[in-house]
């Protein structure tokens, strides 16, 4: 008897073994590649500032920030470079985690945050307001204008997502088909009602209207970042705990029920954290495609498909991206910029491309 | 394949039939204008035939009457072939850039004299825009008139611009959404107001209007920022960042006004242009005494 068991533990041993250097592989990887990545995107920008002076003023910043006023190169590195990779940072995180609890979520390897209507309702919020907001602000106050613009996104999203939700739970049980398709059409319409906006701008507010729907991380500063940060932290932090749960339903919704898994709270949960850390994210950056549904396939590819590892290293992976493309967006074009979701594709998508052929197997096996 | 394309043609036809008895049946109204574009609804006016035109479009905010006495036609680059030809014109004056295409070929087949004039952003382009129209509104005399007057208020501009030294640096902002600039580069009538204001584009690296990284707005250092304004209160730039550190931010020198006034090019551009150029050089008392014989 033990003679006939004893093997395959082994094996079974060896290949959690292997995973598990793997993964440690894999993590470090992306550690450097994340600390590389930040690195770059803070030394390199419209303005040109060498690499002595930037080690110079990140020290003085801490020791003696004072010393540093009138400046302006520590102006341009510490409230205008830094909060921008800081939040590239947060939302390219956001995203990809995003991307992978949906993934996980919906048990199907295309779903990306979009799928639960985040993405086009804030999409429209922002649309009226680009359209709208001169009409209805005529009389409001001087600050107004700037935040309205990323409120309004954010509650869009929001919204949306909650009606959604509403649509397809029926007696405490939400189904995720209806859910599914409640987005589809939802989406339709958001983006019917967006194009409705559209053809009512003028030359001004289209062109608004485009650069926002590319998605761009220009406007960042230490406020925006610190609330990106504030409603996106929670995310990162609990989508790890999720992963063991994500694991059992893709099992099934019964299987996992039945492993102990609290199913309808384990939805709820995710679709909530989802909804607010892409509502925060759009708000904050624009429409920004890709990160979301591939940084957690790439990562999938290089470690396999256990949620409790998969989520932490999407999230570094989605981070790095998201910060190589828009130091890319702040350079390239200088002093213009270009639209952060055109480079996001334009890096990831041969990259993804690559990895499929190389491996020549599965996404989720 | 072919049918549908014979069906089309009959219908096309049949339109125009309609277009031309119902231009035949008004035959004395041969001076059924519509103006699309609002520097050309703005020299109508300026020559005092305004009783000429049946209808213009949503981009004629001035003078504020306009919109109130005439029929809309709807936005200059979203025209409506059916909605232009309910108004029963003779004659379309359209701004270069006014559409879409097939809107204005519809017009044309049906009977419909379209004039395109040409829109640049220059002294040149703002008189031959009057010549255009004079001719157009049967008013060649007040059209010379008002087109010596504009030549001789940009003449008068250029001898203020040859004494300039030091040409103040600025920023055309044509949008802040969400703190990220929208801002007018080279080639656009932001650029070319500018300059004839005596003053220097900081975003003449950009082509056309371009989102503008906030390292650059800091690093251009702007002495005056040049927006386009509605009745809303200003908006307050300089809390932004980007902006707080900039020249402009500590004097302040934020210069907003209406689109139309700004950057159309209409009859009122030297006035925009003297009004900016008194903007940029405050301390310069020759430069920003007014201008003789203010609109």
């Amino acid at each position: 008897m033990t003679a006939v068991v004893e093997p395959d533990t082994t094996a079974i041993a060896r290949f959690v073994e292997r995973r598990r250097r793997r993964f440690l592989i894999v993590a470090s990887g992306l550690a450097a590649i994340c600390v590389i990545t930040f690195v770059l995107a803070l030394a390199n920008g419209a303005v040109a500032i060498p690499p002595g002076k930037t080690l110079h003023i990140l020290i003085g910043a801490i020791v003696d920030h004072a010393a540093l006023a009138g400046d302006r190169d520590a102006l341009v590195l510490l409230d205008l470079r830094l909060p921008r990779v800081l939040l590239g940072l947060e939302v390219g995180a956001a995203l990809a985690a995003s991307g992978a609890l949906m993934q996980g979520l919906f048990r199907n390897p295309l779903a990306d945050p979009g799928l639960i209507g985040v993405s086009s309702g804030a999409a429209l919020a922002a649309a009226a307001t680009i359209v709208l907001g001169d009409r209805l602000l005529a009389g409001a106050g001087e600050a107004v204008p700037f935040a309205l613009l990323p409120i309004g996104a954010f509650c869009g999203g929001l919204i949306t997502t909650l009606l959604i939700y509403a649509i397809a739970t029926r007696a405490g049980r939400t189904s995720m088909a209806t859910m599914l398709l409640a987005g589809v059409a939802l989406s339709a319409f958001a983006g019917a009602a967006t194009s409705l906006l559209a053809f009512l701008s003028d030359d001004r507010q289209l062109r608004d209207l485009t650069f926002w729907s590319l998605g761009s991380l220009n406007g960042a500063s230490w406020n925006k970042t610190a609330i990106v940060a504030a409603i996106v932290t929670p995310l990162l932090l609990a989508a790890p705990l999720l992963g063991r749960a994500l694991n059992a339903l893709a099992l099934g919704e019964a299987e996992a029920f039945h492993l102990g898994i609290r199913v309808q709270r384990i939805k709820a949960a995710t679709i909530l954290l989802v909804a607010l850390a892409v509502g925060a994210s759009v708000a904050a950056a624009g429409v920004v495609g890709f990160v979301g549904v591939v940084a957690p396939h790439i990562v999938r590819l290089a470690t396999g498909p256990d949620h409790r590892r998969l989520l932490p290293l999407a999230m570094m992976l989605g981070g790095a991206l998201l910060v190589a493309a828009d130091a890319f967006a702040r350079v390239l074009a200088a002093p213009a910029e270009l639209p952060l979701g055109v480079l996001t594709a334009t890096i990831g998508s041969p990259f993804f491309l690559w990895l499929l052929l190389r491996r020549n197997r599965s996404v989720w096996s | 394949m072919s049918t549908q394309r014979s069906a089309l043609r009959c219908l096309r036809a049949l339109l125009t039939a309609v277009a031309l008895i119902a231009t035949r049946a008004h035959g004395a109204e041969t001076d059924r204008i519509v103006a699309v574009g609002g520097a050309i609804t703005e020299i109508f006016y300026a020559l005092e035939r305004q009783d000429r035109l049946v209808a213009i479009d949503t981009t004629s905010l001035y003078p504020p009457q306009a919109l109130k006495e005439k029929a809309n036609v709807g936005y200059f680059r979203a025209l409506s072939a059916e909605g232009v030809l309910s108004t029963r014109p003779s004659l379309v004056l359209a701004l270069q850039g006014a559409g879409p295409p097939p809107a204005i070929q519809s017009l044309i087949d049906a009977g419909v004299r379209v004039a395109t004039i040409p829109d640049s952003p220059s002294a040149q382009g703002v008189v031959a825009k009057i010549e255009a129209v004079g001719r157009a509104a049967d008013a060649n005399d007040a059209a010379a008139r008002l087109a010596a007057d504009v030549r001789a208020r940009f003449d008068e501009l250029a001898a203020l611009r040859s004494r300039i030294t030091t040409k103040r640096r600025a920023l055309f902002v044509l949008s802040l959404q969400n703190g990220r600039p929208l801002v007018g580069g080279r080639g656009t009538a932001a650029d070319a107001i500018i300059t004839l204001a005596g003053g220097e584009n900081v975003a003449a690296d950009i082509e056309g209007y371009k989102p503008m990284t906030l390292e650059a707005v800091a690093a251009t250092a702007p002495e005056t920022i040049v927006m386009m304004g509605t009745d809303a209160p200003p908006p307050d730039v300089f809390s932004l960042p980007g902006f707080s550190g900039v020249p402009a931010a500590q004097t302040r020198s934020l210069f907003i006004r209406d689109g139309l006034y700004l950057i159309g090019f209409g009859p009122r551009a030297p006035q925009a242009a003297r009004e900016l150029m008194a903007a940029f050089y405050p301390d310069a008392p020759v430069l920003s005494s007014p201008l003789d014989g203010d609109r």
